[in-house]
């Protein structure tokens, strides 16, 4: 407790950078999700090969990961950006398919009656009516970016976790404690908050 | 380099064997303690529904926290070395199980459970004749999803003595030596990525072949 009130910058400073790394991460990954996720929705063959090539790199361990980028980018904050954005895709590119394919049928039929181009379809029709399974990708996503971005310390790439480690290497536990402590407040937060903005979109668009 | 790898895991195939062996041992254990556990609490709180809402809300947050800070705050309480690392990867696994056991028990639709009442069966006989082979590939799932966490995170024990493939990686990048991280980190993907695999093939095998989909 002595320790965090002496060093409560460090902490904030620590939780900023945390904050900073996930959300970029996130921004890219859903850059990136967005326009494979609705060419999946339209399309069989894409939204298979799409989720299976995802889906491998979502199941690589963390640190795995890490470590394979070590040869290619080095250490730093690039190389835990890619591994978040890579872990982030399957869940991303799933919920924005499936988000597209669960608008009802009529729905898009009565769109396309009223003479509206298959791009305003998408853009006035179907994705607003699949942002609320999107925004629990997104969820879920946040989530697993925070995650990640913890262990990202251990290859330079700052935010809660240089407490962590550094409160083990140091055997000194109430760094340890603030960073463990921050970092799953951090994904809790974001969890909570990302799902009351998921319930409040369903209960507009139903 | 990978070469090089080669060559490092030939000069230290002993040591190498004894950190997978320790990996797998170790994920195991946490998987088996946690379906253990997750299983029946799940089947139980299906029936109980107001300490039911506490424990899944509880299984959400606990599902959300990142398994490194799990890992670290076991530390100070519990040291490092196996079992805390054992314990720490144990509590990452229920989560997942807890909530699929729950959600697929109470799927079971009811007529069915109506019916087995009525055939005179006991709560005993209706879970396990009834409940539980009908949300077996739910659970299943589950104990899919928390396997491939927990090989994953058994990765991280190396940082509280856990010992396992992570070792290899926090070397090899503590002493930037390429070879030795290549090591760790390819048996650690090809793991997680077998265990995927293996509990996919057990998870299709456990459904009915009327209810599968693709």
């Amino acid at each position: 407790m002595k320790w965090l009130i002496n060093h409560w910058e460090d902490v904030l400073i620590a939780l900023g950078e945390h904050v900073t790394i996930a959300l970029t991460a996130l921004v890219i990954a859903t850059a990136i999700s967005l326009p494979i996720g609705i060419w999946a929705a339209k399309n069989d063959r894409v939204y298979r090969v799409a989720l299976a090539v995802s889906g491998f790199l979502y199941t690589i361990p963390t640190l795995a990961f890490l470590a394979l980028l070590i040869p290619v980018v080095g250490l730093g904050k690039t190389n835990a950006i890619i591994c978040m954005v890579a872990f982030s895709l399957m869940i991303l590119i799933r919920n924005v398919a499936t988000g597209i394919r669960e608008v009802p049928e009529e729905v898009t039929d009565a769109a396309r009656g009223m003479g509206m181009h298959p791009a305003e379809v998408l853009i006035r029709v179907e994705l607003p009516l699949a942002l609320p399974v999107i925004v629990a990708g997104l969820r879920i996503a946040a989530v697993t970016v925070i995650s990640v971005t913890v262990v990202g310390a251990y290859v330079n790439a700052g935010g809660l976790g240089t407490l962590i480690f550094s409160g083990m290497s140091n055997d000194f536990a109430p760094k340890i404690w603030t960073g463990a402590i921050a970092a799953c407040a951090l994904a809790v937060a974001a969890d909570l908050s990302l799902a009351r903005l998921e319930s409040r979109l369903k209960a507009r668009t139903a | 380099m990978f070469i090089e790898a080669w060559d490092y895991l030939a000069g230290h195939q002993t040591q190498f064997l004894a950190a997978l062996w320790r990996h797998v041992a170790l994920s195991a254990s946490a998987l088996g303690i946690a379906a253990a556990i997750a299983v029946p609490l799940g089947v139980r709180l299906a029936d109980a529904r107001g300490t039911a809402l506490v424990a899944i809300n509880a299984a959400n947050i606990g599902r959300t926290l990142p398994s490194l800070a799990v890992l670290a705050l076991v530390m100070p309480i519990m040291g490092t070395g196996f079992a805390p690392s054992l314990f720490a990867l144990t509590l990452l696994a229920l989560p997942p199980i807890l909530i699929n056991t729950y959600t697929a028990i109470r799927q079971v639709d009811p007529d069915i459970v109506d019916a087995a009442r009525g055939m005179g069966m006991t709560a005993l006989e209706m879970v396990r004749k009834v409940k539980l082979p009908i949300a077996l590939p739910v659970i299943f799932a589950g104990i899919r999803t928390a396997a491939v966490q927990v090989v994953s995170g058994a990765v991280l024990a190396a940082y509280i003595g856990g010992g396992g493939l992570g070792d290899f990686i926090t070397a090899g990048i503590a002493m930037m030596a390429l070879p030795q991280l290549m090591v760790g980190a390819i048996p650690a993907t090809l793991l997680s990525l077998g265990t995927d695999a293996l509990f996919g093939w057990i998870q299709r095998a456990l459904t009915p072949a009327g209810l599968r989909t693709r």
